[in-house]
């Protein structure tokens, strides 16, 4: 009746009602905003900006047009057939010169040296004899240098070079990479890692979900079943982990699985082996210090999960007539899948991401994309490639989180 | 009552303790016959779930038999007891359909396709829910869910139900419906039905027979009326519908009446159902609505002089609190078929109630 | 009132003077230096023989610090504009590739003072003045093995050495002993190397004991994984192997035959501050009576020629240059991995991954 009263009054003089409901939600989603501004602040400046531009380093190369710039805008008019003309030739002599006498030599074969190995050098001493040269047949001359210059696919890569972006990095993160004529062909076989990489990953972190569910789903089950003063006791001791830094418990492992570790010794002292085992730097310490580590994160999603299903339904298919192990599988069981499929996904994506676990426990046959990111990083101080794999990684995580979501459904989802 | 052949559900000196100090029911002895309604009534943490929950298989007694036409029962596991049960919060399987929560306990039995579907079809008609059968239970209201938890309690033709507290988490109104609902299901399968719950009302309305529960021990077994008209200890008069107390000591007895001597309103004609005798202390129950205000002097066996305190108006009655033997909690009911009483607050009354409406029992 | 201003203000005039200190005197500035070298035993017997002395001598002030050999961090100080190092010890390859990229000093030897042709591969080196020889070997503990390896053959002779081998998680040095093990003559090695076909036999020779390497990656790793038992004999720079012996009572062992003779060279970054300060501890620190001074400590032998003379002899058959050792030795060519280094690095990456 108050509601069909209020109608009336509102139709009657409608436009002003709707303005004050108008101007009164407006308030409030103004106040909600100014809420959510510093977090949003702070996401914009240390996630969203970081990220995209990573993930545009990926994409964008400028090197050789900045510092080759008479080469480049001289190579906008060759149809890449044959070697380019004398007039290139002398752009590039110029442009040496420039960068010998600006020491940016090395920038420019460190360049082309990821796309062509092994003219990292070639490229600087060119560079250092170009700057005492003095001739008007360039093109000889810097043959005559290096050969190098004589080389159809160097002048491929410079042409490529003369725009800003270029797909090398991507390319050569899926294994692929340009050929002579710039056309895109397979990387060499012993080079090409990446695909392998990938794979790896997502074949270890798929390992480490599965086992964390294995492990974690009977623990989870005791935790929601025991009364809360053996709850507790148990708890703390899933939840220890957390309190400890990921390296010390990491390296806690390499002390236990070491070949003359802990275990191998109780192993070998109950004469279960005769031989040391080889537990660590190799796949079976990754995934178990892995395991370790990821272990809170699957079960805790289901514990709470497992925490809200109410006793009473095992009970009423007891008394339905099912057995207990039944009536565990058809009522109890099925009633956890939110919960398992969050803790699943959350470590399924904390594990594509894992680094510094892999490079302690793992062998070289063990090391993930992270360890590549952080390999062309640190030690190759190439961004593009680093960026690139991120990028890739990214990408994938989010299509997986995006399949996930239309298989399971993230409403459908419990973090607890 | 029943003899001992009878009982389709009997418990035989039943004892249960989960501390191993304090026994939550205390040797229990019940005959429950077939088809019967019997409800047990009691407060929270009287014993009467922890017997349902033995009769269902998911407590052990710590002590006695249970058996159930006639075989003991206190080992079988839960699943092969073939008791039907209905829980207070419904327990309907939250992944499954109406359908699929009915076909359960069918297809653990390992029915056919065919049978199942007549079944389902016949359980979903007998709780008026027949569209029903693709929903799932959250997408259902209270009432709904509480009606396909009980056609899942009999879809496969139990012949005991259990229920504890089915109708709790309702409203008023659904759960007077329910009550009638599930009463006439009863009385049209004639399946035996045990029913817990802490409302007396519901336990009056539906049951054939109350087992009033207090401290774990059944403190009476009897028929609504019985119980409400003849209450055998001061807990059930006043655990059953309302209840004027008045506490005093048994001066004399003769023959059917006895004479309590009330601090503060001299002596009162009672009957003598539960006392111990001369000398000793008392409970005296009488029921509101058997108390007559400003009676013909002469005309019933006590009257006493009250004060007013308070006049509540109910539509079909009256209710007066007044201070009795310096009481202020002395209510009186009086019917709205002659007018309303012309008292108002602080006016001195006369109240007058007959010797057998009053009944002498043990001290509270 | 008035003389807790006073006070106050006499404190502000004091710190502002103090603050404009480090402005004002210039010159000052100049009077320290950052070294950097691999860290270890080695670092510590350069801050010994010659770090500590020079400080003594002239007051300079010198922080160190350590770094594992990476040219990519000197280049991102240098490209970033931003060295705090003045003084490098770095391989006498990374030396050849950074001098090429001009991202280092080259060195003035008129202002070194020294005669350059004393200097055991200073024809090489234009931006590095030689330090140190140092042999990659491979070592082994007596106690495990008590009957060695005799020749770099038995590194891949998993029949009559079983179990685990340590080697650097980098190309160098292990692709050389892979084909001398493999029969090249040690002198042909960087010839076959230099062809596509030497590096795929080098590489097919490395697969034959892949599965059992645990690959180390800084110099305490080696001695370390004997320590532990993880291998049963690894690579190690000798420096390593002496200290472990000398100072840690191990019964380790070093096995001359084909060990790499690699030379340490004293690097300035281009853009360091204190250039001038940098070439007066050079000049200090490789002439020939303080360059034998960390023979001392460390089983490294100076290159500066003049240098033996004032070397222990009691310490001479531990250093590589002993005429005994240098029978089987490889000197490693700079140039080779100058011009290569970055193709095979890479390849071994992916190799490893395999």
């Amino acid at each position: 009746m108050a509601t069909m009263a209020a109608q009336i009054t509102g139709s009657a003089d409608r436009v002003p009602l709707r303005l004050k409901l108008q101007r009164v939600e407006r308030r409030r989603k103004l106040k909600a905003f100014l809420l959510v501004l510093p977090l949003l602040l702070f996401i914009l400046t240390t996630f969203v900006l970081p990220i995209g531009r990573m993930i545009f380093n990926a994409v964008h190369e400028d090197t050789l047009l900045r510092l080759m710039p008479r080469t480049m805008s001289e190579l906008r008019g060759w149809d890449g057939k044959d070697l380019p003309d004398e007039g290139v030739y002398a752009a590039l002599a110029a442009d040496l010169k420039q960068s010998w006498a600006d020491k940016t030599a090395a920038e420019i074969g460190k360049r082309m040296n990821y796309e062509l190995p092994g003219t990292r050098s070639k490229v600087t001493s060119s560079a250092r004899k170009v700057s005492t040269l003095s001739t008007d047949t360039y093109k000889d001359a810097l043959i005559e240098i290096d050969p190098l210059w004589a080389r159809h696919e160097v002048w491929s890569l410079l042409k490529r070079g003369s725009s800003a972006y270029t797909a090398y990095y991507l390319l050569r993160s899926v294994d692929l990479q340009y050929g002579p004529d710039s056309q895109i062909v397979a990387s060499p076989p012993e080079n090409a890692i990446f695909r392998h990489i990938f794979l790896l990953t997502l074949g270890i972190s798929i390992s480490v979900t599965f086992a964390t569910l294995v492990l974690g789903f009977p623990v989870a089950y005791l935790l929601a079943s025991l009364p809360a003063k053996y709850s507790n006791l148990l708890m703390i001791m899933v939840v220890l982990p957390f309190w400890t830094s990921v390296l010390v418990r990491t390296t806690a492992w390499v002390v236990l699985l070491q070949q003359h570790g802990l275990v191998n010794e109780a192993l070998m002292a109950l004469h279960i082996l005769s031989q040391p085992a080889e537990l660590i730097f190799n796949r079976v310490g990754t995934i178990v210090a892995m395991t370790h580590i990821q272990l809170p994160f699957t079960l805790l999603p289901i514990y709470s999960v497992m925490k809200t299903i109410s006793p009473t339904y095992v009970r009423a298919a007891r008394s339905l007539g099912a057995g207990p192990f039944y009536a565990f599988w058809k009522i109890y069981f099925p009633q956890t899948l939110p919960g398992m499929a969050a803790g699943c996904l959350l470590t399924f994506i904390l594990c594509l991401g894992y680094y510094i676990t892999p490079a302690l426990v793992g062998g070289p046959q063990d090391q993930m994309v992270s360890y590549f990111v952080a390999h062309y990083t640190n030690e190759e101080l190439n961004w593009g490639m680093a960026s690139a794999l991120g990028a890739i990684l990214l990408t994938a995580t989010l299509i997986l989180y995006y399949v996930f979501n239309k298989l399971v459904g993230t409403d459908r989802m419990k973090l607890g | 009552m029943l003899g001992t052949q009878a009982a389709f559900v009997k418990f035989s000196e039943v004892q249960k303790t989960y501390d191993g100090e304090t026994l939550v029911v205390k040797n229990l002895n019940l005959d429950i016959a077939q088809g019967e309604f019997l409800t047990m009534l009691g407060p929270s943490g009287s014993g009467k779930t922890t017997t349902l929950m033995m009769l269902a298989g998911f407590e052990m007694p710590t002590q006695g038999w249970i058996l159930l036409e006639g075989r003991a029962i206190e080992t079988t596991p839960p699943h092969k007891r073939n008791i039907g049960m209905v829980f207070q919060n419904y327990a309907l399987f939250p992944h499954m359909t109406v359908e699929e929560n009915l076909a359960f306990p069918l297809k653990v039995r390992k029915l056919g396709r065919a049978e199942i579907e007549i079944k389902i079809r016949r359980a979903l008609d007998m709780v008026r829910l027949g569209t029903y059968a693709k929903r799932r239970p959250a997408q259902l209201s209270g009432g709904q869910q509480q009606r396909v938890a009980l056609a899942r309690a009999l879809v496969f033709d139990p012949k005991l139900v259990l229920m504890d507290e089915p109708l709790g988490a309702l409203d008023k109104q659904l759960r007077e419906q329910m009550q009638l609902e599930i009463k006439h299901i009863h009385e049209d399968l004639g399946v035996t039905v045990i029913y817990v719950t802490h409302d007396q009302s519901e336990a009056l309305t539906m049951s054939d027979r109350i087992a009033v529960f207090n401290d774990g021990v059944i403190q009476q077994l009897a028929t609504p009326a019985e119980l409400y008209e003849r209450p055998q200890n001061a807990f059930v008069a006043q655990f059953i519908g309302e209840n004027n107390q008045l506490t005093g000591k048994v001066i004399a007895m003769d023959g059917g009446v006895c004479t309590v001597d009330v601090p503060g309103l001299g002596n009162v004609q009672a009957l003598p159902i539960n006392v111990e005798g001369v000398d000793r202390p008392t409970t005296l129950s009488l029921r509101p609505e058997r108390v007559k205000l400003n009676p013909v002097p002469g005309s019933y066996s006590n009257i006493v002089s009250a004060h007013v305190k308070e006049l509540i108006y109910l539509g079909d009655h009256v209710r007066i609190r007044a201070s009795v033997a310096q009481q202020d909690d002395f209510v009186v009911k009086l019917p709205n078929s002659e007018g309303v009483a012309q008292v108002g607050p602080g006016e001195l009354i006369r109240l007058g109630w007959k010797t057998e409406d009053c009944r002498a029992l043990d001290r509270l | 009132m008035s003389k807790a201003l006073r006070i106050t203000g006499a404190w502000s005039v004091m710190a502002l003077v103090a603050g404009a200190l480090p402005l004002a005197q210039p010159v000052l500035a100049s009077d320290q230096l950052t070294i950097t070298s691999f860290g270890g035993a080695g670092q510590m017997a350069t801050r010994k023989g010659q770090i500590e002395p020079f400080a003594k001598k002239t007051g300079i002030k010198i922080t160190e610090d350590e770094y594992g050999g990476e040219v990519s961090k000197i280049r991102a100080m240098v490209e970033s504009k931003s060295v705090s190092w003045d003084l490098v010890v770095a391989d006498a390859t990374a030396a050849s590739q950074m001098c090429a990229e001009g991202i280092i000093e080259r060195i003035d030897w008129n202002k070194l003072g020294l005669d350059r042709a004393k200097f055991v591969g200073a024809d090489q080196q234009d931006c590095g003045v030689p330090e140190n020889l140092y042999a990659t070997v491979l070592a082994y503990d007596k106690d495990t093995l008590p009957t060695g390896p005799t020749t770099i053959a038995d590194l891949f002779d998993l029949r009559r050495f079983p179990g685990k081998r340590g080697l650097y998680k980098r190309p160098f040095g292990n692709i050389e002993w892979a084909l001398i093990a493999d029969g090249v003559p040690i002198k042909d090695v960087y010839k076959v190397l230099r062809t596509p076909a030497g590096i795929e036999r080098a590489f097919n020779k490395l697969d034959t004991i892949k599965k059992n390497v645990v690959w180390w990656e800084t110099g305490a790793q080696a001695p370390q994984l004997l320590a532990d038992r993880q291998v049963v004999m690894t690579s190690a720079w000798n420096g390593r192997i002496y200290d472990a012996v000398k100072n840690s009572g191990k019964h380790f062992q070093i096995m001359w035959h084909a060990q790499e003779l690699g030379l340490n060279v004293w690097v300035m970054p281009k853009g360091g501050q204190h250039l001038d300060t940098a070439y007066k501890f050079l000049t200090f620190a490789v002439s020939p009576a303080q360059q034998a001074e960390p023979t001392r400590y460390m089983a490294y032998g100076p290159a500066n020629k003049e240098a033996n003379a004032h070397v222990d002899p009691a310490i001479l058959p531990d250093l590589p240059s002993a005429p005994d050792h240098m029978a089987g030795a490889l000197l490693v060519d700079t140039s080779f991995w100058a011009e290569n280094g970055d193709e095979l690095r890479q390849r071994f990456t992916a190799w490893l991954v395999k």
